[in-house]
């Protein structure tokens, strides 16, 4: 008895560990992209909250915490308050089985990969439900296309992660990144170059970032999906858009840029030069730069229009993944090295 | 040949990777902000703000109710009424200004033969409510004497050109 609420405390304060920091990268994030999209801009973003503007997502989550949660007369109540949770909890969900480290996880499951897959797949459950609970058409259509448009790139990422799964051969994440275990040559990016793209514009699609993000299309559905929710409801939202941000960009980094492993391996004088630093930091370090990379290709990019998404996530994205996925195959029945050599 | 070229193009990502350059230029580039409170952007002499009054350095003020500015002020944000004072100079009795109609054109202080009606540089100015923003003869005699100082420099500046 006493055993069993002893490991319940520390899974919960390994959530706590988890989460407490997810928040403020979230919260930071926000800033990061203010800053970041104002100077790609020649503009200079925030400055003025605390010293140089450190504390603007601060004041912004404490102003959406104060505003008042407006229901509309026409919406579904219930399912309009249940879908910012729907939204968030998988996003959340997801980062259980994510590995920091060699021994730094909150669980380590066998399936992991699995798992993220099918709980990030979750997440347009609550944009779905927003978008008709709200019973407003903006709402509806910025549904609509963010349903047709998370289903056809889920396909295409699905594809993209079947090539790590067969290069890697297992599915749980840690063992995914040992086995890109060797140098910076024998991380996945190179033998899996195709789909390490291909998943990166899929994420983009999946987290409904610009150019995919005709959920939102601020100028011509308002803000789709969103559009009738204030207050904390529409930051839960947010909280959940960013938080996924972050997932897909750690997702990226395990499985395509080895994780945790040091840039620096194998190469005889940097390698001891820098084995000091612990793994954890190049894990953030990999995530930063796709999380730069999201923001830059928002400042950079114009929205894609409809029938453009379907023609690249239908007629390119998943015809490259599908022959590169022969390739792989050949490559590992091959052995051919450094990457399938071992196996 | 053409269409092939085309088709490397777009599924290298070449023609997207050029323009994440062009972004990523501007990332680094200085940046324009004028953080506005703190810093402010240099201003001409000629700068047309705030209106006022001038005197002359003995004190004496210096409209003598011709009704120039008056007369041509295209917004007719200029009411003037005049009347001869005890020691029977022709003086304003009432000079207001409407800022709400004033178009800052400047044709006032062009129109007046004695420099008597001038634009400041002020633009930090503002009225709580409607009737703040007209603003009488001694609101900008008020004015003239608190920036008397810059307003000659930048008529002394301006002369040449005048």
């Amino acid at each position: 008895m006493l055993d069993a609420l002893l490991t319940l405390v520390i899974v919960l304060l390994k959530i706590v560990a988890l989460l407490v920091p997810l928040m403020v990268a979230v919260a930071y994030l926000t800033f990061a992209e203010r800053k970041i999209i104002g100077y790609i801009q020649g503009r200079v973003g925030p400055l003025h909250v605390g010293p140089r503007g450190w504390l603007q997502p601060i004041a912004d989550a404490v102003k959406l915490i104060f505003k008042e949660i407006i229901i509309p007369a026409g919406a579904n109540r219930f399912l309009f308050l249940l879908a910012p949770m729907l939204a968030m909890g998988p996003s959340i969900a997801a980062w259980a089985v994510m590995p920091f480290g060699d021994n730094l996880y909150v669980t380590d499951i066998d399936a992991g990969l699995l798992y993220v897959l099918a709980v990030t797949s979750l997440s347009v459950y609550g944009i779905i439900i927003a978008g008709w609970a709200s019973n407003s058409k903006y709402a509806f259509l910025g549904a609509l296309r963010s349903a047709a448009q998370v289903v056809s790139y889920e396909i295409a990422m699905g594809f993209a992660l079947v090539g790590v799964l067969l290069a890697a051969g297992s599915m749980n994440l840690r063992e995914i990144v040992l086995s890109q275990e060797g140098s910076l040559l024998h991380w996945f990016w190179l033998p899996l170059l195709p789909l390490f793209v291909v998943y990166f514009i899929a994420g983009l699609a999946e987290t409904n970032r610009a150019p995919f993000d005709l959920a939102e299309g601020e100028s011509e559905i308002v803000a789709g999906f969103h559009v009738e929710y204030s207050g904390m409801s529409f930051g839960v939202f947010f909280l959940a858009e960013y938080a996924n941000m972050i997932l897909i960009s750690m997702l990226t980094s395990l499985m395509f840029l080895g994780g945790w492993l040091s840039p620096f391996q194998g190469i005889p004088l940097l390698e001891s030069l820098f084995s000091w630093v612990p793994g954890i930091v190049w894990l953030l370090l990999k995530t930063s730069f796709f999380l730069l990379l999201f923001l830059w290709i928002r400042a950079t990019f114009p929205r894609y229009r409809y029938d453009q998404l379907m023609r690249l996530g239908w007629k390119i994205l998943i015809p490259i993944t599908i022959v590169w996925l022969l390739v792989v195959g050949a490559a590992v029945v091959g052995g051919l090295g450094p990457w399938f050599d071992g196996a | 040949m053409k269409a092939l070229g085309r088709f490397f193009k777009s599924l290298f990502l070449l023609e997207l990777l050029q323009g994440l350059r062009l972004t990523g230029r501007y990332l680094l580039d200085r940046k324009v902000t004028i953080i506005y409170p703190e810093e402010k952007t240099p201003q001409s002499p000629r700068f047309r703000g705030l209106h006022a009054q001038r005197r002359y350095p003995g004190g004496e003020e210096r409209c003598i109710a011709c009704k120039l500015c008056e007369a041509i002020c295209p917004a007719m944000a200029i009411t003037i009424e005049a009347e001869p004072r005890q020691d029977g100079s022709r003086r304003t009795s009432r000079y207001d200004i409407d800022l709400s109609k004033c178009i800052f054109c400047g044709f006032c202080e062009e129109s007046c033969p004695v420099d008597a009606i001038v634009e400041t540089r002020v633009f930090e100015y503002f009225g709580e409510k409607r009737s703040d923003l007209v603003k009488s003869k001694k609101d900008l005699l008020e004015v003239g004497a608190q920036h008397e100082a810059q307003i000659a420099a930048d008529r002394a500046q301006d002369a040449p050109y005048r």
